[in-house]
């Protein structure tokens, strides 16, 4: 009995609140290159087993095409001429001739082409990855076995992989795919970061995914993390319901971000470029609680110049008129490493010289940022307020507070995202105008687990009470000064998650606007007291997963 | 019939690549005759291959010579120009 339980639940960590249900479909890992031994077959038979293979995939290339339309259109139907490309066929066959079996002359003959393409660089080298797709495509036909990459099995279906490369979610048409499930990767991976922006329902690092069929019906329940396979038709029928409410409540009316009692809790966006901002404010976004300033900087060699950064901000600012936006300073070093800014090798990049440490060393650049800023708030009506990311100490926060207020920044404040100033935090809040909490960060430095290292990704949790109650910390101190404590991490986008935070005394919420509208759902749900019992009953917890399971308990009860 | 031969200079703005070489290749081989093509003086490729043609890398203003033997070589020969004068980048 507790084996079939088993074997009918996959584990793995959800990304948002979706669920799902659907059939199968599996993304084909790249087959082995073929061996270079001599065919057991004719010459003749050989040549028309390729023949075969290359008019089925040319065909399947120009119906794909054909419903594709656009510009994906021309890059298949091109495909399909690469397919049965005369030069490529008199290769192929060359090599047929000399005994090789279709499967290797397919592919040595593509490569020699491939070769070419690559040698003359830019723009035609770009083309080689297209001619392997479509020699993939054809030795997989040959051999009989599906062609590797994304499926397309001509209907929706959830898609089973064991991770997305980037190349993969390119192709990847959102309207078919129901659900994402991947084997590997974790909540900071590249699908799950598609998934969150997309709103697609996700379960990642699943592991037993893998012995998932083509074409079986799984429910996939992100909230719950769990891939049910073999559903009861009770099971299929309560999803489907739950689908439905959520549906229902994407497209509720957009309200202030509130809790039950009407307490408000403003829900804000975490933008990289001013280009999102429409966007954000089409979902319901009452400012922007992190607009991340690298977008400027990371495509340099050099810092832009003042009147560049004016540019890009004012753009900004006079999307939210009236509302608030909180700039962060440039957080370069660990994983945005530049040049200009920090151009030494460190062993850990993470605890090295970066964010305001790095900004220190680099002042100019810090003034620089700091006089367009307020140059860009003059010249517009929101609401700026500007912080400082990885700050670890007292002694910083009085730094950044102090050269801000010199620029006439009117509401200066740090990012919590090292222990320390957590700990900290009713000092940091004396001079600090407002906190707000990086959980990702936060997790990362509280669990001594590299964010970026997939071996440690279990760590990275923000659900732990050893994070929690760091958060708890910053709460009551910002409770205590009268200061607001923002979180903008990703914790904020699970809707538990962040009912758990506003009980530890975060006053609003920022997170990738798609998440908006179900973290609003949540909220209108319970209360501030709710909230406070929800949060206590995740603190008391020993792990991450039980502090997600009690939270859950207390929720329902709530 | 000897072959007749056409030298055009190249009008779209990526030169011969994507888009212009696909309906250039597929133009040749819907013809059923055979068409090479040569950029400069190097040696001629068959026009019905986009992978010849693409690794040919023509860009805008190269010039290029086309052969074509048999039936109607002429008339072809003048829907081949067109299309390779065309900035067909420029459409869209």
């Amino acid at each position: 009995m507790s084996e079939s339980l088993v074997s009918r639940e996959l584990r793995g960590v959800g990304i948002g609140l979706g669920v799902a249900q659907g059939p199968v479909a599996r993304m084909a890992e790249p087959a082995p290159a073929p061996s270079d031994a001599p065919s057991t077959l004719t010459g003749d038979e050989e040549k028309a087993r390729v023949a075969d293979a290359v008019a089925a995939v040319a065909r399947e290339l120009e119906s794909r095409g054909a419903q594709a339309g656009g510009a994906a259109q021309e890059v298949l139907e091109a495909q399909a001429m690469m397919a049965e490309d005369p030069s490529l066929a008199d290769e192929v066959n060359a090599r047929i001739v000399q005994g090789r079996t279709g499967e290797f002359a397919v592919f040595d003959a593509f490569a020699s082409f491939r070769d070419q393409l690559t040698a003359l660089g830019g723009y035609l080298g770009e083309r080689a990855a297209d001619l392997d797709d479509v020699a993939q495509r054809v030795i997989a036909r040959l051999r009989g076995v599906p062609a590797p990459g994304v499926p397309d099995p001509g209907h929706p279906f959830v898609l089973v992989a064991k991770d997305l490369a980037p190349a993969d979610t390119a192709l990847l048409d959102l309207d078919k795919v129901l659900a994402l499930v991947t084997t590997e990767g974790g909540p900071t991976s590249h699908t799950a970061i598609l998934a969150r922006e997309k709103s697609i329902v996700a379960i990642v690092g699943a592991v037993e995914a893998t012995g998932l069929r083509d074409g079986e019906t799984v429910i996939v329940d992100a909230a719950a993390g769990v891939v049910t396979t073999d559903p009861t038709a009770d099971e299929l029928a309560r999803a489907g319901h739950r689908a439905a409410d959520r549906a229902a409540a994407a497209s509720a009316p957009i309200t202030d971000g509130a809790l039950a009692d009407g307490t408000a809790i403003p829900l804000l966006a975490n933008l990289g470029n001013a280009d999102a901002a429409a966007e954000a404010v089409a979902l319901g976004a009452e400012g922007v609680g992190l607009f991340r300033t690298e977008f400027l900087f990371l495509s340099a060699n050099q810092a832009p110049t003042v009147e560049q950064q004016r540019e890009a901000y004012t753009k900004l600012l006079a999307a939210f008129p009236g509302k608030k936006v909180v700039v962060r300073v440039l957080d370069a070093g660990a994983d945005k490493p530049l040049a200009f800014l920090n151009d030494a090798h460190e062993e850990n990049p993470a605890l090295g010289l970066r964010g305001i440490r790095a900004l220190r060393a680099s002042e100019d650049i810090l003034r620089e940022q700091l006089t367009a800023l307020a140059e860009a708030d003059a010249a517009t009506d929101a609401d700026l307020w500007v912080m400082a990311p990885m700050v670890a100490t007292v002694e910083e926060t009085k730094y950044f507070v102090d050269l801000a207020r010199d620029y006439g920044i009117k509401t200066a404040g740090v990012m919590v995202e090292v222990p320390s100033s957590a700990l900290l935090a009713d000092r940091v809040l004396t001079h600090a105008d407002f906190a707000s909490i990086g959980t990702n960060d936060l997790t990362q430095y509280t669990m001594a687990a590299d964010r970026l290292l997939g071996s440690v990704a279990g760590f990275q949790d923000p659900w732990h009470p050893a994070v929690l109650r760091l958060i708890r910390e910053v709460g009551d101190a910002g409770r205590a000064n009268g200061k607001p404590v923002g979180i903008c991490g990703e914790a904020a986008a699970d809707p538990l998650l962040a009912v758990v935070l506003v009980g530890l005394g975060a006053t609003s919420l920022s997170m990738a606007p798609t998440a908006l509208a179900d973290v609003r759902a949540t909220l209108l749900q319970h209360s501030l007291d709710q909230a406070r019992t929800i949060a206590s009953a995740a603190l008391a917890a020993s792990d991450a997963a039980s502090a997600r399971t009690a939270a859950q308990a207390a929720a329902a009860q709530a | 019939m000897p072959p007749v031969s056409r030298t055009v200079r190249i009008g779209s703005a990526h030169g011969l690549h994507a888009r212009p070489a696909k309906l250039f290749a597929q133009a040749a081989k819907d013809s059923g005759l055979p068409v090479t093509i040569a950029k400069g003086s190097a040696s001629p490729v068959n026009a019905a291959s986009i992978l010849g043609v693409i690794a040919l890398g023509v860009e805008k203003g190269d010039y290029v010579t086309l052969s074509v033997e048999g039936d109607g070589a002429e008339n072809l020969l003048d829907t081949l120009t067109e299309l390779l004068t065309t900035d067909h980048d420029a459409e869209a």
